[in-house]
């Protein structure tokens, strides 16, 4: 569910096919929970019971359906813990001295035999300090798919605007003018129906639709599915096309490198003040349309003026899509933040391969010592 | 009436981590809720008391802590109270004025059983 403005994101689908049912959308674990809990609630020594096994060690939680296991990897200094992408899925807890207290309040239940006085144990209170933002299932699944664009030097791009600002269009003439140089792929979020996904395939290069049902955003768990699916190469650009909504998605960080927000001056030029969030969100503003500026009574300096208050250090590149003026500075800026993208992950390879000859060489001496 | 969906998200985080120590109730939430968040207090009382319903933490004691806005003027330098993002600065009225606090949104300790 949307965290912004409450609406339902438990129909998403990716090319028409549902996300695997225990981790259909972020949201949908509420529901799920809620459905555990009443399991729970009904019979408390049940789950006292089925969470010993006879010797009385912690044996799998109780109703709570299959839990993969997952790994942590923790920081030098101890401090926050990171979950293997594949398994973060709807899994979320509270930190390692949770982990500690576990075995011990399994012990708090040996010595209650199952089915005893459940009374006994519930007098038995404690704090728990998660510190954990509202967001936080979602930045998880974010930070995995940022990890691996950056391994694969993908320049992924979320590009936000309200409904009818030409995103599609802009999308279809910036493939045209670059596929022959560079390796694109899409993915196309929308409420309902594949018609955007068609449009791009038109066009030659690789696009996955994301049906969001009633949701009004695109998260990063979704995200993470159609990359699977699409499996973008090495060094490409990755164009998401979020669901037009100026509110929802500037909340929702999918993994990208940089949202891109389009504004057409068919819209008012105070849009930036009245839907900040997402002029905030931005690194760049694209000024669509501006092939209508003498049809229509939008004052570009001042819209400029409005966004930046919003975002001071945010760039702005006015363009037409239907006629291609100013799209030359829009596709440098695309090949500068590819180029910047794939350098990083020349250099990260270089560095490990720096790393493991000075590990051989330190193993070779050791062995002749 | 995002604060229902907010207050979902927030039973959601403290069931998974009472579950995971194997605690049967929640007692009480403590928030952390700042004033720059778009939360209204009130409205989230309402609905975490309807979200609540059926889950670990059906009953239990909702304790918002709220963080006052604050952020700093760019135009003046100086760090400055701030009623709402965007405004401009109250002490030059100059922009922007950078939010440092009173952002949060966070769910920060629980009472379990």
């Amino acid at each position: 569910m949307c965290t912004t403005c409450g609406c339902g994101v438990g129909e998403a689908r990716v090319e028409g096919k549902d996300l695997p049912e225990a981790e259909s959308s972020l949201g949908s674990g509420s529901t799920r929970s809620l459905r555990q809990s009443q399991e729970v609630g009904r019979s408390p020594s049940e789950m006292r019971y089925s969470a010993l096994d006879p010797a009385g060690r912690q044996a799998p939680q109780p109703a709570s359906g299959p839990r993969p296991a997952h790994a942590h990897r923790h920081a030098a200094d101890g401090s926050g813990h990171w979950h293997a992408p594949a398994q973060v899925r709807q899994h979320e807890h509270g930190h390692d001295h949770m982990h500690g207290e576990a075995p011990q309040h399994a012990d708090e239940h040996a010595i209650h035999p199952a089915g005893g006085n459940a009374a006994a144990a519930t007098s038995r209170s404690r704090l728990l300090q998660i510190e954990e933002d509202i967001l936080s299932a979602n930045d998880a699944f974010a930070a995995a798919n940022r990890q691996r664009c950056v391994e694969r030097g993908i320049f992924a791009l979320n590009l936000v605007s309200s409904p009818g600002s030409g995103k599609t269009t802009l999308l279809c003439r910036t493939i045209e003018a670059l596929r022959e140089t560079l390796a694109i792929a899409v993915i196309e979020g929308d409420q309902q129906t594949s018609r955007d996904a068609e449009r791009i395939r038109a066009t030659g290069v690789r696009a996955v639709q994301i049906n969001t049902g009633k949701g009004c955003h695109l998260d990063a768990h979704m995200v993470g599915h159609a990359i699977d699916e699409l499996s973008p190469p090495d060094d490409s650009l990755l164009l998401i096309e979020n669901v037009g909504n100026l509110v929802c998605p500037a909340a929702f960080d999918l993994g990208e490198a940089h949202k891109v927000v389009i504004l057409s001056v068919t819209e008012g030029d105070d849009k930036p003040l009245k839907y900040p969030g997402m002029f905030h969100a931005a690194s760049l503003m694209l000024l669509n349309k501006i092939d209508l500026l003498p049809y229509v009574a939008f004052d570009v300096e001042q819209a400029v003026a409005f966004a930046r208050r919003v975002n001071p250090a945010l760039q702005v590149i006015p363009l037409s899509a239907a006629t291609g003026e100013g799209f030359a500075a829009w596709l440098d800026w695309l090949g500068a933040g590819c180029r910047a993208q794939q350098t990083d992950k020349r250099e990260t390879i270089a560095a490990l391969r720096r790393r493991i000859g000075e590990l051989e060489a330190q193993l070779s001496a050791s062995a002749r010592a | 009436m995002h604060e229902m969906s907010l207050a979902m998200s927030v039973v959601e985080l403290v069931e998974n981590a009472a579950r995971a120590g194997n605690y049967r109730r929640i007692s009480t939430v403590w928030l952390e809720i700042g004033q720059l968040s778009a939360v209204e207090p009130e409205a989230m009382r309402f609905c975490f008391a309807a979200a609540t319903r059926g889950t670990l933490a059906e009953g239990a004691q909702l304790q918002i802590i709220e963080v006052n806005g604050q952020g700093l003027c760019f135009n003046c330098q100086q760090t400055v109270p701030l009623a709402a993002l965007y405004d401009p600065c109250p002490a030059c009225g100059g922009y922007p004025v950078q939010p440092t606090g009173g952002t949060e949104m966070r769910v920060k300790e629980l009472e379990v059983e």
